[in-house]
């Protein structure tokens, strides 16, 4: 067996340190190691983006990374960005406008969602759609994500109005 | 979803990358990782060691040096997409980035690895090509700057020597008004032809890729174009007959003959883009 | 008086543990002592297997097993049986594990379980496997030919069976007597359902009690312990509970009895520990049972005033390598009995031969058999209409079945209990703007621009189903469904239902509807599924059966609570139980609102039954069994409309709209959900997907960067609406909507594209309307063009 390699990483604030086969992609390190099975694997291929998570900030498909490369960077995860009572503005949209049906998908497509409104506040429907090519989602021919999306994107703005 | 077993070594600097490379050659680099790793779960690719230079700090930063756009081998297709010099002194950059895979993918990915992988479907090589980048490589006897056009060798096939690492992509800056069109295969949106064209003082620079074993010059239509005004026109009869079918690429998405058209079509696309027609 | 809830576009009570990423979907499961298990797989579609030598894998550290078919078999393992019998059907064994012959690429020849996945997924690749490769046959018709290879050694001609249903000799009559006549050959595309979450099976065995645990992803986890117990294993039914928890997605594919359930079960009891295998989503694509793959002749006869007189088809249905649990229903009573669509066509006539192939079994997919039909008679329909010169939606007008026919009793078994489909296509037209949007299609086609507007009219037989009449076409099962409706002490409530929520929803719609018949608050119902060992009984969620059948049986179980409770209430009011009323939420001596009880007091006397009248018993439960006395059969229309470019030959969609009658909504969010996530796989199938295998018999899109499903930026927003006409025969008058966006959708897309091609004279391509395709047609119609210039 190769050599285990010791990393060090912060998974929704909390600090983990574990020692690991090279081979484990972060999606099993998140899943088996720690637990979150929020974070899901659809794919082989990385095309479906069902694992995507937060890696210092920025949306990335954790099956198409090693936890080895994710050595010191601080990981977010669907349980990391927001409980029952507290929820994202995304996960909330995504309640408020049946964004969902299966919800195997939605945890990659709420954190996919959540980086695009990070990075671009206020998307058209055009934009939003582009944003989401990474996310495959079998039920709901993507109208209420749309849909979502933008209601978060609206409840952000309210928020950081509030705020200003 | 597993890889075979490797042996994983991190380099903290090009010169640590470079020794790593010299005592494992059997090792093959890892960057972004969205090319290795995918073929590694389904096991077409089995490297027994893997050396991460993905953060390796000399490989990252992207800088304008007078007329040169200088692009570490390891910034991330987002870093440059979105990097401020870029978007003027390149704006083909971040127009072909755009349609590269998605969001997640451009936040790992990275110039260089997808250079140096010569995917025949990616889409920078022709952007490279167009633009008349240069690659600078380095490796044990030290370093060289070599001609895009000379380092795209084949299908997955570069320049790069054993021992040697890209370390930066140098790109001419504002080298005249340029675009980039593709025909995105409908599931994996790789190019199942790309077209970047580069419209310079010295004439029309045109490059392709998804069309053959990797990307290349369209130099029928650079020839076709020269010394003429770039009307609706001009640019309509030159983009005829661009490849000849026979040596193009085949697959389900596109037989030769339709790769070939759409290389017709993508390629006077592109013109009329960067033409502002 | 509460809110009723029927109607209100309540938000999902399942919703916050999938946004927050707690559901527990089956590969989230770890056990103690959990071993997993990596499938040894066929590289080839049709090889002899000579030789299996799994002794490196068995020494490679962390392996416990390689399990193979002999093995199986010697230890009583059994064929997995087929669900659906017609007369003279050819049921060929297909064991959990093959040990003569691999008769498609994906088929199972060992199975290696191991401390983990990362060990057994090496330890599979150590597995040595001499095969021997035989000649391979994938598509229907080439499989029916003189010679082809058998795909079973004792059906030599790779017949599994035929099947027909209309009276022949009438429809050559009319078509020989037809005003016109017009006829398409179409291939109706094989798709791969893609569920976003591949299939999983956990398996414990209980030394102590000799008894078993699943947890599947399964639709229907009660047909999953039958076959399991009755006809694989010969475990005693109740020793085995099968779990189906969180599960991500069917569309059909999860109905089925697989392989890999049986090796985890079998592994669990050999080694003594849980065993768990989840699929990659390339083996997904193999062994999932396919949808569709039909090559047809289509014809259609009209007379002088444009009247349908006549349908007649013949349909090779490519069965896979194995008959799954209902494969042999799909292309028979879901598709031929569907033939008369929303018309008035006396004459039908369907035939249809079922051969054997090299290639993944084929089963039911979202619509199963009815988007099939639709499909052909909605290309029919606007092939007729081009042929007559007659705009396609006053084509479609002039046959549809006319309001006052009904119950109307088709030339194909169907009896249409209600329907309006003339209210559903004109409200369609008026939303599209039809006739200006023709103008606009004109103005562009001088453009250069090719604008393609694409009707389909269609109804659906649904919510399976009256038990004894499948029974008497074949079915192995009843298709009634069973609920139980148990109310606490403290006037909580848990419905336990046959039906299986992976998406639907289940768990909101179905407690809005309990809440509004117990006049009590929707936050105290909560619906059960899923799980053998709780609910009475169940057939699953297929076939848009949950809210018209399982629903109904809920609903007549609370029913009978609400009778029970009256008798309590009348004991303690001392009242006459017949002057009881149930309003607001209370029950009440009739015109003495002062004289009543809660719902929770009643539900605690009855389990205290300190106070209780004598001739009843005590507790607050009721079970009921609903078996429908019809299909359901809602309608609508939709229309598609697309650009051609006719450099690339890519379509883009521009808009979609669909006006659908499910009866009365429960949950307007979920129902409109259920239909852009149909209209989504439809277009799929018309645009973009494809299963397609070379002459050996593999696959060549069978992973996702080949095989394309819907992306957001393939789709628009979708304009939707509906009608309401009730279904006359169950308590609530509801309908099935899960599949009719996928019933309509790919006709409707399929139109508009042709539509578009008009202007080159292109009469039919078959789908998926690729790209190439698309402009290799433009391209050959040009040349042809230019050649008649």
């Amino acid at each position: 067996m190769a050599e285990k390699v010791r990393i060090k990483l912060t998974v929704n604030g909390v600090v983990h340190g574990s020692e690991v086969e090279p081979r484990l992609l972060l999606v099993h390190y998140l899943r088996e190691h720690l637990g979150l099975t929020g974070t899901h694997v659809g794919c082989d291929t990385s095309q479906c983006g069902a694992c995507t998570v937060h890696v210092d900030g920025q949306a990335v498909k954790s099956c198409t990374m090693f936890a080895v490369q994710a050595d010191g960077a601080s990981v977010t995860t669907i349980e990391g960005l927001g409980s029952p009572g507290h929820l994202h503005p995304v996960q909330e949209g995504f309640w408020e406008m049946h964004g969902l049906q299966c919800g195997f998908c939605t945890p990659g497509m709420i954190m996919a969602a959540a980086d695009l409104l990070n990075k671009n506040p206020n998307p058209s429907e055009a934009e939003i759609r582009h944003a989401l090519e990474g996310n495959l989602c079998r039920c709901t021919g993507y109208h209420n994500i749309i849909r979502a999306v933008q209601y978060a994107a609206g409840k952000m703005a309210q928020r950081s109005a509030a705020d200003d | 979803m597993y890889t075979a077993e490797f042996a994983y070594k991190k380099a903290s600097s090009l010169a640590e990358a470079l020794q790593l490379l010299q005592q494992h050659p059997e090792a093959k680099l890892l960057a972004g990782g969205h090319s290795l790793i995918p073929a590694m779960k389904l096991r077409l690719a089995a490297p027994p060691t893997l050396i991460d230079i993905a953060k390796v700090p000399e490989l990252r930063e992207v800088r304008l040096e007078g007329n040169t756009l200088v692009i570490g081998a390891m910034a991330t297709y987002y870093e440059v997409e979105t990097h401020p010099q870029v978007r003027q002194a390149a704006p083909i950059l971040p127009m072909a980035i755009e349609l590269i895979g998605d969001p997640m993918v451009r936040a790992k990915g990275t110039i260089g690895g997808s250079l140096a992988h010569a995917d025949p479907a990616a889409d920078l090589p022709a952007v490279m090509l167009a633009l008349g980048a240069r690659m600078k490589v380095v490796g044990p006897s030290g370093e060289r700057v070599v001609e895009a056009e000379r380092f795209f060798k084949g299908m997955f096939e570069t320049d790069l020597g054993e021992g040697e690492i890209l370390s930066e992509i140098h790109v001419p800056a504002n080298a005249g008004k340029q675009a980039y069109a593709k025909f995105p295969h409908p599931a994996s949106r790789y190019a199942v032809v790309g077209v970047a064209v580069v419209i310079g003082p010295e004439g029309v620079r045109a490059a392709v890729t998804g069309a053959g074993s990797h990307a290349m010059r369209l130099t029928k239509l650079e020839q076709a174009l020269a010394g003429q005004p770039l009307t609706r026109e001009a640019i309509e009869a030159a983009c005829q007959g661009l490849l000849p079918p026979n040596d193009l690429n085949h697959d389900l998405v596109a037989s030769r003959v339709y790769r070939a058209h759409l290389v017709d079509v993508i390629a006077k696309r592109a013109l009329l883009q960067a033409a502002g027609l | 008086m509460a809110e009723k809830l029927f109607g209100k576009a309540m938000k999902r009570v399942e919703d916050p543990r999938f946004i927050t990423g707690t559901g527990t979907y089956t590969d989230d499961m770890t056990l103690p002592g959990m071993a997993e298990a990596a499938m040894v797989r066929s590289p080839y579609a049709h090889a002899r297997i000579k030789k299996i030598d799994a002794s490196k894998a068995l020494a490679h550290p962390g392996v416990l097993a390689v399990i193979t078919g002999q093995e199986m078999k010697e230890a009583g393992i059994n064929s997995i049986p087929t669900g659906w019998l017609h007369p003279g059907i050819k049921t060929p064994p297909h064991y959990p594990i093959t040990f003569d012959k691999a008769r498609h690429v994906g088929d199972i020849v060992a199975a290696v379980v191991a401390e983990n996945r990362q060990i057994a997924e090496d330890a599979a690749q150590m597995v040595e496997v001499e095969y021997e490769p035989l000649p391979a046959v994938s598509l229907g018709s080439e499989a029916l030919k003189p010679g082809a290879p058998a795909v079973h050694d004792d059906i030599p001609d790779n017949i599994c069976f035929t099947w027909s249903i209309g009276d022949k000799e009438a429809v050559d009559k009319a078509f020989a007597s037809a005003h016109k006549t017009v006829k398409l050959k179409l291939r109706n595309n094989r798709l791969v359902p893609n569920a976003m979450e591949p299939r999983a099976s956990l398996a414990q065995y209980h030394k102590a009690s000799d008894e078993y645990t699943l947890w599947t992803t399964s639709q229907n986890p009660h047909i999953h312990r039958l076959l399991i117990a009755a006809f694989i294993m010969g475990i005693p039914e109740h020793k085995l509970r099968v779990i189906a928890p969180d599960v991500g997605g069917g569309f059909g594919s999860k109905i089925y009895q697989y392989p890999e359930e049986i090796i985890v079960l079998y592994a669990a009891k050999k080694l003594g520990r849980p065993v768990k295998w989840t699929a990659r989503r390339s083996e997904s694509f193999v062994t999932d049972s396919h949808g569709r793959d039909h090559e047809t002749v289509a014809e259609m006869a009209v007379d002088q005033n444009g009247k349908i007189t006549a349908v007649r088809v013949e349909t090779i249905a490519n069965m896979g390598a194995y008959l799954t649990t209902f494969a042999p229903a799909v292309p028979t009573y879901l598709y031929g009995c569907l033939l008369a669509g929303p018309y008035t066509t006396p004459h039908i006539y369907c035939h249809v031969t079922a051969p054997f192939t090299h290639t993944t079994p084929v089963d039911a997919y979202r619509g199963a058999g009815r988007p099939e039909a639709t499909y052909l008679l909605e290309r029919l329909a606007d092939v007729m209409a081009h042929e007559l010169d007659m705009d396609p939606v006053e084509f479609r007008r002039k046959n549809l079945i006319p309001p006052e026919a009904f119950p109307y009793q088709t030339p194909v078994a169907l009896q249409y209990d209600s329907g309006n489909y003339e209210a559903a296509l004109d409200k369609a037209l008026e939303m599209v703007g039809y006739q200006k949007l023709r103008q606009e299609q004109a103005e562009w086609r001088k453009q250069g621009r090719y604008m393609g507007i694409g009707v389909a009219t269609y109804i659906e037989a649904c919510g399976l189903a009256p038990s004894a009449l499948v029974g008497s076409l074949g079915a192995q099962a009843g298709q009634w469904e069973s609920a139980l409706v148990r109310v606490m002490p403290t006037g909580k409530v848990e419905v336990f239902t046959g039906t299986h929520s992976h998406g639907q929803g289940h768990e909101t719609a179905f407690a809005q509807v309990v809440a509004d018949e117990l006049q009590i608050p929707v936050e105290d119902v909560s619906i059960v599924h899923g799980d053998t060992g709780r609910m009475p009984y169940g057939w699953g969620s297929y076939g848009s059966r949950s809210a018209p059948t399982g629903l109904s049986a809920i609903v007549l179980a609370t029913r009978k609570i609400v009778d029970k409770a009256k008798r309590i209430a009348a004991h303690l009011l001392e009242a006459a139980p017949e002057d009881i009323v149930h309003e607001d939420g209370k029950f009440m001596v009739k015109g003495v609102p002062d004289k009543a009880k809660t719902f929770f007091e009643i539900a605690l006397q009855a389990h205290l039954a300190h106070n209780y009248p004598a001739d009843l018993e005590p507790g607050l439960e009721a079970t009921h069994f609903y078996d429908p006395k019809n299909f359901v059969y809602p309608f609508g229309t939709h229309i598609a409309v697309v650009e051609v470019d006719p450099e690339t030959g890519r379509v883009k969609l521009l808009r979609y709209l669909s006006v659908d009658d499910c009866g009365p909504v429960i949950n307007p969010l979920i129902a409109e959900g259920q239909v852009h996530g149909g209209i989504a796989q439809g277009l799929g199938q018309a645009l973009l997907e494809e299963a397609v295998y070379d002459a050996e018999g593999q696959i060549l899109s069978g992973n996702f960067l080949e095989y394309a499903i819907p992306r957001a930026d393939d789709l628009v927003q979708i304009e939707h609406d509906h009608t309401v006409t009730p279904c006359p025969h169950n308590p609530l008058g509801i309908k099935g909507i899960g599949e009719a966006g996928t019933i309509a959708s790919t006709a409707a897309v399929a139109n508009a594209v042709m539509d578009a091609l008009r202007p080159f004279g292109i009469v039919h391509l078959d789908m998926p309307y690729t790209p190439q395709k698309v402009w290799q047609a433009i391209h050959s119609a040009r040349k042809l063009g230019q050649a008649a210039d």
